[in-house]
């Protein structure tokens, strides 16, 4: 096989890390390669009105076994299901998912990237997340437009000054660049801000530089694509109606399309893990809430950076499309809606035109709800379950399509290798020892 | 060219002129115009240019569905992007520019986007800029973002003012049309209570254009009537302006009500926003019709058949001197014969069905008009207008048979129902394939509270089209909506209308039906996004197959018009292209709003000082006229310090400070929460709340109280009275007053409803005044009244009585370790009673003080603050507060909590002292290292400094924290970090750096 080829394998298949791969086999995988995309694919393509593209990702009917099941293409299922390969070679692995990939919280979140926690698991993770985003669209091959703008956190209180200084200082050792700002800096850099607003004036502010965002349905779109190339099933329109064990082992799943047996599970479902810990016999602390969102209509570019205001509730960047996007508080009850009130569109936009006066004369084109799983201190669930080689992932609440890569990283690793460093602290039993990494003195907000 | 007729024009007042501007051009409207009837009577066609490939646009549309005709609007503090010429009605001075294009809209740079559009398809961005990779970031994403976006950003706050409304209604109907106003009228009679909105100025929405009669009247006067009988009843509101924005769960309806956008000069709000309970709603908002799929669509001059009618009738204006219309159903027709009517030419009908049309289409013929059945538009002519038209077979991929030059095109793909507020809460549709269209499935609309329906659709919103149809169905619906709420239906009859006999619509989604590839990358499904169909057919070959996926790789339907003209053609085109049929597919959710609503009235009334309940105690007044530097403090503002002439903040706050402790202080403490609970079984009730027990304590005694949540951490503190047999007074922290109600009133409800106990809080019934300093008591006594020595008031004692005439509570507590004592009196004798004691303070030098000192005089004496020494993860243990928590209780609030492994683990961190070694002040929330680095390479820790201040009463900075094993170390010094990277020893201490013994306050 050509040299070409092997460039080829080598940033789909696997890096140097993924040692023990024969040779033939390798060569063997090339013939199914996709295509890359480049600008000089676009340009060929565009000389024959593009009838020559692949499909982005397979369409499959699910086997009779895989090593591992991942229940989920949200950007958390998929990112697991790519690390398993990438990372530990486990490539005969199916995705299912109930709806569309990519169709629950990740294509309905406001798609910052930010790891500027306060507590060490916390900022390991989100941090872990935020690098590889960095090199996500060459690693994947598939352009997700992160852009590290910078994620600016506004103190408004003089308790939200401490709050921010104590996360400064916990992140200049925990390897996170952040740093407190003066009002005038943050002027500096978000020029329609209103530092001066007479209830909160703006104190000051926890800058993250390489924080920002990226395109949310590119994250799940590029992982699916590079999880099919790697020959795992993505099974879409594919619904989980049990969990069949043998004791406390599980054996694999039911689906609207049949029985299929696995090794190894991986439940990454967000909103509905207490449905599916509850096919499989266990409980979860997760509450269900509405949590929602909306965009302006497109503007020309005013704002390069993402705000977050947490004392007057409410958060905004411009899109690449020139949408003010804005997010705000959840819900106070639990639902399964996805629809969410207007009350808190009011209370979100009302802090908004406040901090950003300029905005008032914008109009509101779209709100929508996403349905976030809660835990009971507001950080996420990695692992081990009662069932032995059950997994589970959830709970990312308000603030999970940051996790997306780190939180991948960490279930593959937990589920090939029994434990992970950046999971170890996640586990759910840690409710029951009192054992909580509580962010909320960091962010008072949804996120 | 398009113009103002010599006549017609149902809307515009010819005798009136009015002036206005586009792009610096001096231009001439008449009132009744809207901007789009008068930019057109000028001739101009061309008004912005779309998103993507800058391609020239025109105006598509005559209403709200309007996806081109957006403008940059107004000046300065006035100035708004995005305004939809459509529905922007003209005034006299009215200012507006055209869109994204530079440096003109004639010529535009970004026009050579277009040249490359056959490699700019759908999703390049996913496929290209990603080497190298700092290139995203500093190359492709700012020029992306720069020739992104639409209208300008504004740069000014917001000169105009926006309101709320808050209505109740039995039934509100949304829209003016013969639908809306035929169910207004039978919901009115049955007595039930209805509003009536229409978003234009205008009533009858498309009858009174289409013409015909209804019960022996003309559709115009039938409006008339029905607004006379309905604008005669007390139980009907009628509102025009009005639009309905959104339906949220529990009948819960959105009202956009544009006050003043037509009339800028005059006084109130821009937009009042409704909010509205409704018992039921009824949708009657129309249908929208749709585009049909041709090369060359996208031309200026190529608009939907009937808003080319909507011109003429309404406005008076000719899009065109000659008008094709190309079609798949019948109404197209009627715009030619209106056309036709009012003098203009139309060379030709394109109906693509192979039959053709029913009685229009004779009358067209009759009318002399050329009628070619089977055809279809093989590719418009033209760049920034309209030239003319190859006609081809619609069956066939495009031969051209025949060229027409004309100058518009009226175009008619069939129409579908409005059914947007009628899905916002859930309501589903069907796919008829007789009517070619989603239309509501009644069996299945959204549900309220009891499972049972709460939004009707009526009228063309549900599917019918014909007048009659439109008539029967309102009332059916009224009808259901009216006895769903328990009212009697009335015996409203169907009016009979006239008919046409119509042939059926045929499904038309591509034209000519074999286009080829060149023909479908300029045929355009969405005119505002550059998508065409080209795009959504590569988006299924590359399996982006859900609709949602091929709406959110093309951005198919996600323009300022939410896809209102697109969204049916583009995914029958996903379904043709998948092989399937349109329902298979299935549409993207509808959500609000309807169309885009400003900001402005979402926030409403609350900006600036009240854009937040502001909260002020007695004394404010005070604090305004003496200097006072405030902070927020939930919505309360609270004095930070005083500052006198060119003190800085820490010189006022360390004045204070010393005054107090030399000789008298006040502070205003009348924000602390003041919950009073009462009830028999209120002491059972406390106990559980508090970690102490509260249900011994003596009337007439206090006791400071620990409140945990069920997870055991500490989340309030404060001094809790007995009153008498069975009423207690607890105080909150400021920030805690309302969140420990509502935890309590929690409990009451969820667990203990049985237990009869009743919370009251009273927090802004008191003033209340902390007299802090050794000169406390004499200044008390100066007042009069009662006693208040060292033996009659003991410290934690209350007692009531008068001060100085003023009928007060004192309590005997101290937060500073001076003698102190806290006095209620009522609130509205707060500042009365402030100004006594200032006046009697005089002597003593007495020194009003802020929230600074109170905290930095607290942590002098080692006292925890909620929120410092606490943050949601920290239990009393953690503080060392084993001394308030209650062995002898069974049970309180966080005590099973407490005893799970971690919470018990020795190697929590507890709170100690801390001393730099140079006196400096430790950074505020600093960590104190450990050696080595965990498993994800983070250095250890083993400590965090809680509350950090300078001490001007020992001349040092002070500091607390917790710190592993900390109590255990004392005398150790360990090391803090900085931000900068740099070190600061401090030597762990006992957290009391004041008075230990606690003898400036035992006097």
């Amino acid at each position: 096989m050509s040299q070409v080829g092997c460039v080829v394998t080598h940033w789909i298949v696997g890096n140097e890390q993924d040692k023990g791969i024969p040779n033939a086999q390798s060569k063997n995988r090339i013939r199914n390669h996709m295509r890359r995309y480049s600008a000089f694919a676009i340009a060929r393509e565009g000389a024959r009105y593009h009838t020559g593209w692949e499909r982005a990702w397979k369409s499959s009917e699910p086997k009779k076994r895989y090593d591992a099941i991942i229940v989920g293409a949200g950007g958390h299922g998929l990112a697991t299901a790519y690390y398993l390969g990438k990372n530990h070679g486990i490539k005969n692995v199916a995705i299912l998912e109930k709806g569309w990939l990519g169709g629950g919280n990740t294509g309905r979140n406001t798609t910052i990237i930010r790891s500027n926690y306060l507590q060490d698991p916390s900022a390991a993770i989100y941090e872990k997340a935020r690098s590889l985003y960095e090199t996500m669209s060459q690693d994947l091959n598939y352009n997700v437009m992160f852009s590290p703008r910078g994620v600016m956190m506004l103190a408004q209180t003089e308790h939200e000054i401490r709050g921010y200084e104590r996360t400064a200082h916990a992140n200049a050792l925990q390897g996170v660049a952040t740093e407190f700002i003066s009002p005038q800096r943050v002027k500096e850099l978000v020029p329609i801000i209103n530092i001066h607003g007479p209830r909160y004036p703006v104190l000051g502010a926890l800058w993250q530089p390489r924080g920002g965002t990226a395109r949310h349905d590119a994250v799940a779109w590029g992982y699916a694509r590079a999880c099919s190339d790697m020959g795992m099933d993505i099974i879409q329109q594919c619904e989980v109606t049990g969990v069949r064990r043998d004791g406390d082992k599980v054996l694999g799943v039911d689906t609207t399309k049949g029985a299929i047996d696995c090794d190894k599970l991986g439940v990454v479902v967000a909103g509905h893990s207490g449905v599916l810990a509850d096919m499989a016999g266990f409980r979860l602390p997760i509450e269900s809430v509405a949590l929602q969102a909306l965009v302006s209509e497109p503007i020309k570019p005013c704002m390069d950076v993402v705000v977050m205001a947490n004392t007057v509730h409410g958060y905004m960047s411009q899109s690449d499309k020139g949408e003010m996007v804005i997010g705000g508080g959840a819900d106070g009850y639990n639902n399964y809606t996805q629809r969410g009130s207007f009350h808190h569109i009011e209370e979100t936009v009302r802090a908004l035109v406040e901090t950003f006066p300029m905005i008032s004369r914008l109009k509101m084109l779209r709100q929508w709800g996403g349905i976030v799983d809660m835990t009971g201190d507001r950080s996420p669930i990695i692992s081990k379950t009662p069932v032995e080689n059950m997994f589970i992932n959830c709970g990312w609440g308000t603030g999970g399509f940051k996790a997306i890569p780190g939180s991948g990283w960490a279930m593959a690793e937990l589920m090939a290798k029994g434990a992970s460093p950046l999971a170890d602290e996640f586990t759910m039993w840690r409710f029951g020892e009192g054992k909580f990494i509580d962010e909320s003195v960091a962010a008072g907000v949804a996120h | 060219m398009s113009m103002r007729l010599k006549t017609g024009g149902r809307l515009v007042n010819r005798a009136s002129q009015v002036e206005f501007n586009f792009n610096g051009k001096r231009l001439f409207g008449h009132e009744g115009d809207t901007l789009a009837s008068a930019l057109l009577a000028n001739d101009q066609m061309l008004v912005g240019r779309s998103f993507k490939y800058h391609r020239p646009r025109g105006i598509v549309a005559s209403g709200a569905e309007e996806p081109n005709a957006l403008m940059n609007m107004g000046e300065g503090a006035k100035f708004e992007p995005n305004q939809r010429a459509t529905t922007t009605e003209l005034f006299d001075g009215l200012s507006v520019g055209s869109q994204n294009h530079w440096p003109s809209l004639e010529y535009d740079i970004g026009a050579v986007n277009g040249l490359f559009a056959r490699f700019l398809s759908a999703g390049f961005y996913y496929k290209m800029f990603i080497h190298p990779r700092p290139f995203w970031k500093h190359i492709y994403e700012p020029f992306i973002r720069q020739s992104a976006g639409l209208g300008k950003a504004p740069t000014e706050k917001d000169a105009d003012t926006y309101e709320h409304l808050y209505a109740f209604y039995d039934v509100v109907v949304i829209g003016g049309g013969i639908a809306g106003l035929q169910a207004g009228r039978t919901v009115a009679a049955s007595g039930a209570s209805v509003l009536v909105m229409e978003q234009t100025a205008h009533w009858g929405g498309r009858a009174v254009v289409d013409g015909g009669e209804i019960g022996g009247q003309s559709t115009e006067d039938f409006v008339n009537d029905s607004l006379e009988k309905l604008a005669a009843m007390d139980n009907v509101t009628l509102k025009t302006r009005m639009m309905g924005a959104g339906v949220y769960d529990h009948g819960y309806v959105l009202g956009y009500e544009r006050v003043s956008d037509h009339a800028p000069k005059t006084t109130g709000p821009r937009h009042r926003l409704w909010r509205i309970r409704a018992g039921q709603i009824i949708t009657a908002t129309g249908a929208i019709e749709r585009p049909l799929s041709f090369a060359g669509n996208d031309i200026p001059g190529v608009m939907l058949a009937s808003a080319v009618r909507d011109y003429v009738v309404n406005w008076g204006v000719a899009v065109g001197d000659r008008t094709v219309v190309v079609t798949n159903n019948d109404d197209a027709y009627r715009t030619a014969i209106a056309l036709k009517q009012a003098g203009l030419d139309v060379p030709v009908i394109l109906d693509a069905r192979a039959n053709g049309a029913g009685s229009l289409g004779d009358t067209a013929r009759e009318m002399g008009i050329r009628v070619e059945n089977g055809k279809a538009i093989a590719k418009v002519k033209g760049g920034k207008r309209v030239t003319g038209v190859a006609i081809c077979a619609q069956a066939g991929s495009g031969g051209v048979l025949e060229e027409i030059a004309c100058d518009a095109v009226a175009m008619s793909g069939g129409w579908s129902p409005a059914v947007h507020l009628y899905s916002h809460c859930g309501g589903k549709l069907n796919w008829d394939d007789q009517a070619v269209m989603f239309r509501p499935d009644l069996n299945r609309r959204p549900t309220d509270q009891n499972g049972e329906g709460f939004v009707t659709p009526a009228g063309s919103a549900n599917g019918e089209l014909a007048l009659s149809a439109v008539l029967a169905d309102a009332i059916a619906r009224a009808k259901e909506a009216v006895k769903a709420l328990g009212h009697k239906a009335p015996s409203t009859r169907v009016p009979e209308a006239s008919e046409k006999g119509e042939n059926a619509v045929e499904p038309v989604w591509l034209m000519p039906q074999g286009a080829g590839d060149k023909l479908r990358m300029k045929t355009w499904l969405d005119f505002q996004n550059d998508v065409k169909v080209s795009d959504v057919q590569l988006a299924a070959l590359e399996g982006y197959e859900s609709v949602e996926h091929t709406k959110r790789y093309t951005t198919l339907g996600m323009a300022t018009d939410q896809g209102k003209l697109s969204n049916i053609n583009g995914l029958a085109t996903l379904a043709d292209a998948l092989n399937t049929d349109i329902p298979n597919v299935g549409t993207t959710t509808f959500r609000p709003p309807y169309t885009p609503i400003s900001m402005g009235a979402i926030a409403g009334a609350a900006r600036d000082e009240v854009f937040q309940p502001l909260r002020q105690t007695p004394m404010q007044g005070w604090h305004d006229e003496n200097g006072a530097d405030y902070e927020p403090v939930g919505h309360w503002r609270r004095a930070y310090c005083y500052r006198r002439g060119s003190e800085t903040r820490a010189q006022a706050v360390e004045r204070e400070i010393l005054q107090t402790r030399k000789s008298l202080g006040l502070l205003d403490a009348s924000t602390l929460g003041k919950l009073v609970v009462k009830g028999p079984d209120t002491g059972k009730f406390l106990d559980m709340m508090y970690t102490n027990m509260m249900s011994n304590l003596a009337v007439g005694k206090c006791r400071y109280g620990l409140m945990c949540s069920e997870n055991g951490f500490l989340i309030d503190d404060g001094v809790v009275a007995r009153i008498d047999e069975d009423t207690w007074l607890c105080h909150t922290t400021t920030g805690g007053a309302d969140r420990i109600h509502a935890h309590m009133e929690e409990w009451l409800q969820t667990e203990w409803w049985d237990w009869k106990v009743y919370v009251a809080n009273m927090t802004e019934q008191f003033a209340q005044v902390a007299v802090v300093g050794p000169n406390a008591r004499k200044v008390l006594e100066k007042l009069g009244g009662m006693d208040v020595s060292k033996d009659a008031l003991k410290f934690m004692q209350w007692a009531d009585g008068t001060l100085g005439g003023f009928k007060a509570r004192v309590y005997r507590i101290s937060f500073s370790g001076e003698l102190s004592y806290e006095i209620a009196v009522p609130a509205n004798e707060g500042r009365a009673f402030w100004d006594a004691l200032l006046e009697a303070g005089a002597e003593f030098d007495v020194m009003p003080y802020g929230t600074e000192a109170l905290h930095v005089m607290r942590a002098e004496k080692g006292f925890i603050m909620i929120g410092d020494e606490t943050d949601g993860t920290v239990i009393p243990q953690d503080l060392n507060m084993q001394w308030a928590i209650s062995k002898k209780k069974e049970d309180f609030l966080g005590k099973r909590a407490q005893q799970r492994s971690h919470m018990v683990s020795p190697d929590r961190w507890k709170l100690v002292g801390l001393e730099t070694l140079d006196g400096s002040v430790l950074p505020d929330g600093s960590y104190a290292f450990a050696p080595g680095t965990n498993a994800n390479g983070q250095r250890k820790t083993q400590g965090r400094v809680t509350s950090t201040y300078y001490s001007p009463t020992l001349g040092r900075g002070i500091a607390m924290g917790l710190v592993h094993h900390g109590p255990d170390r004392m005398g150790e010094v360990i090391e803090f970090n900085k931000v900068d990277g740099s070190l600061v020893k401090a030597k762990i201490v006992d957290q009391v750096f004041y008075d230990a013994e606690g003898a400036k306050q035992n006097v």
